[in-house]
């Protein structure tokens, strides 16, 4: 997917690295992003991260709706609609409860 | 037409995974935490539709795919409606676990219908990279789910929070530890059709949950917040190899996010110990029979009521309230925050001084204050707040132990040397509630216990607390 666009912008450059490399750099520069972004969160809100790290690790639901979404009922059908069901449960319960907590704090009210 | 879909959707996915940046960006501060709250959900908004309505990749069964969706939202919403503030730690258990297994039930579909996934060769079998990223994949996610189980079990109090050490089990998971490497190895080196690489990876899938259970059940109940951060981390990793499968660079990005979220977390929980990662997931401390217990029964204490407590608290300038796990386990936040009220209007300042591993999970006292309406301004960490308790008149313990000990500054022979801890001695009064003299987790007896400035309020914390307020009013 990526690489269509890699080849759109470099023209008539001959050669472009392979998908391994491009993702893998993709997940590097990721992984550092993360670092700095977590780093900056304040310690008292550790357990929203926690919780909303966890709905969007659920992004995994976009595998399994490819799974479902092959030619005809197969195996794969029936283990992607589970991970569906199941990854939904996090999606929707991690960022509910996610603005439950966040709307829990609140400053000193102004005498 | 079939090109422009590609790109059309890896620029969504794009777009998600910047979306997913800014909700963790936003977690910087209460203010703008809510509004990075709906960055990720729109974030996963867009990456779902975009895979739903890709018809490159879609032409089956999106019916279904919506009933899945709202059966499970719909148990996630009113779970999340439910759900106590105290239970948070196990919640989030068992949301890992669902991921972990979400990641193993994705990678065996991958397994066995490559087709549509798009990464098989000419041939019909998986190409090589794809071998070694689904296999990475599910053995991540496996021991993520079965890890995130015990975890579950322990926090829920459905198996007990004492590790539980099998002989020899150091030998015995690196042996399955190099098995699931060996197989690994061999489902990237042989075709995934053939049998060998069909019973590599069923193999890893297998020793991969089996080896999860097993390095989680040696670890103790307040070794968890390093558990429950290792797993969040986990599920990222997990998350990640199979966005190489999938070539996606939303849960590339994702996974990569969540993976160092929890590596951060780890490292800090493991600083808040003065305990090395290892140590923790070697397991095994914080057993019942650790520590000296002999000494203790013979050395006099000083034990107050409700009612001094009350005294004290009214005459003192300067509150500081400690909470810790006991705080949790007794529902005490609700009857503490009406304490300070009170104190309050007597003209008291009071504050909070949480210790960075105080409860279950990272950040675990602050969701139970904010719970009981505790403005977060009145709430600090330990660097900040630690030098205030000099000039403080009652530190307020109510459910902590061994983060107020000073022990772990003065013996270098105690389990619990070096670990950062809560000047709470130095404040000129201390009033620690406990139901006894037990010691703490680390099974290390408290010698804040026997100084002349501390007061022992022996009770369930949260009938002491109601009746200090009792008594305040």
């Amino acid at each position: 997917m990526f690489v269509s666009l890699t080849m759109m912008a470099s023209g008539l450059a001959e050669a472009t690295p392979s998908p391994i490399i491009q993702q893998l750099s993709i997940f590097v520069l990721a992984v550092f992003v993360g670092y700095y972004v977590v780093w900056s969160v304040t310690p008292a809100l550790h357990t929203p991260l926690m919780s909303v790290t966890n709905a969007i690790s659920s992004v995994i639901v976009v595998g399994a709706i490819i799974a479902v979404g092959g030619e005809g009922m197969s195996t794969a059908t029936w283990l992607g609609l589970i991970a569906i069901a199941l990854a939904s449960v996090n999606i929707f319960g991690g960022f509910a409860v996610t603005q439950r907590m966040l709307g829990m704090y609140k400053k000193k009210e102004k005498k | 037409m079939s090109q422009s879909f590609v790109d059309w959707t890896a620029l969504a996915y794009l777009v998600a995974a910047v979306l997913f940046i800014l909700a963790l960006r936003g977690l910087s501060g209460p203010e703008t935490a809510r509004r990075g709250n709906v960055f990720g959900m729109l974030g996963m908004l867009i990456a779902v539709g975009a895979t739903a309505f890709n018809p490159e990749a879609i032409h089956f069964g999106l019916g279904y795919v919506a009933l899945a969706v709202l059966a499970g939202g719909a148990v996630g919403l009113v779970i999340a409606r439910r759900i106590a503030m105290t239970a948070m730690p196990q919640l989030v258990a068992a949301f890992h676990s669902l991921v972990g297994l979400a990641a193993v039930l994705v990678a065996s579909a991958a397994f066995l219908h490559p087709q549509n996934f798009g990464i098989t060769d000419s041939a019909g079998s998986i190409i090589l990279a794809s071998r070694i990223e689904m296999s990475l994949g599910v053995a991540i996610g496996a021991i993520t789910f079965s890890g995130s189980v015990i975890a579950f079990l322990k926090l829920q109090g459905l198996m007990s929070g004492a590790p539980i050490l099998l002989p020899g089990r150091h030998v015995i998971n690196l042996l399955i530890g190099l098995f699931i490497i060996g197989e690994i190895v061999t489902f990237a080196l042989v075709q995934d059709t053939t049998i060998a690489g069909i019973h590599a990876f069923w193999w890893v899938t297998a020793f991969s949950f089996l080896i999860g259970f097993l390095l989680i059940i040696p670890i103790g109940g307040a070794d968890m917040p390093v558990v429950i951060s290792m797993l969040n981390s986990y599920s990222g990793w997990a998350a990640a190899a199979l966005g190489f499968t999938l070539h996606n660079t939303a849960l590339i990005v994702t996974g990569a996010l969540v993976g160092s979220s929890g590596a951060i977390l780890s490292y800090i929980m493991c600083k808040g110990m003065n305990r090395s990662f290892l140590s923790v997931i070697a397991g095994g401390f914080g057993g019942e029979d650790a520590g000296p217990k002999g000494a203790r029964a013979d050395r006099p204490v000083k034990s107050g009521s409700a009612e001094d407590a009350a005294f004290i608290l009214r005459n003192a300038g300067s509150v500081i309230i400690v909470p810790g796990y006991g705080m949790a386990v007794a529902q005490a936040q609700h009857a503490l925050r009406e304490m300070a009220d009170l104190l309050k209007k007597e003209g008291v300042s009071v504050k909070y001084a949480i210790h960075p591993v105080a409860g279950r999970m990272p950040g675990h006292m602050n969701v139970l204050l904010a719970e009981a309406n505790v403005p977060y301004d009145e709430v600090f960490e330990l660097e900040d707040i630690n030098n205030e308790f000099q000039q403080t008149d009652v530190a307020f313990v109510i459910g902590a132990n061994d983060v107020t000990n000073p022990v772990a500054k003065t013996d270098p022979s105690s389990p619990i040397y070096g670990m950062p801890v809560l000047d709470v001695e130095k404040a000129k009064t201390v009033l620690f509630v406990k139901r006894s003299l037990s010691p703490g987790y680390a099974g290390v007896d408290n010698e804040l216990f026997y100084r002349d400035n501390t007061m022992m309020l022996f009770g369930d914390a949260k009938k002491m607390v109601e009746e200090i307020v009792k008594n305040l009013d």
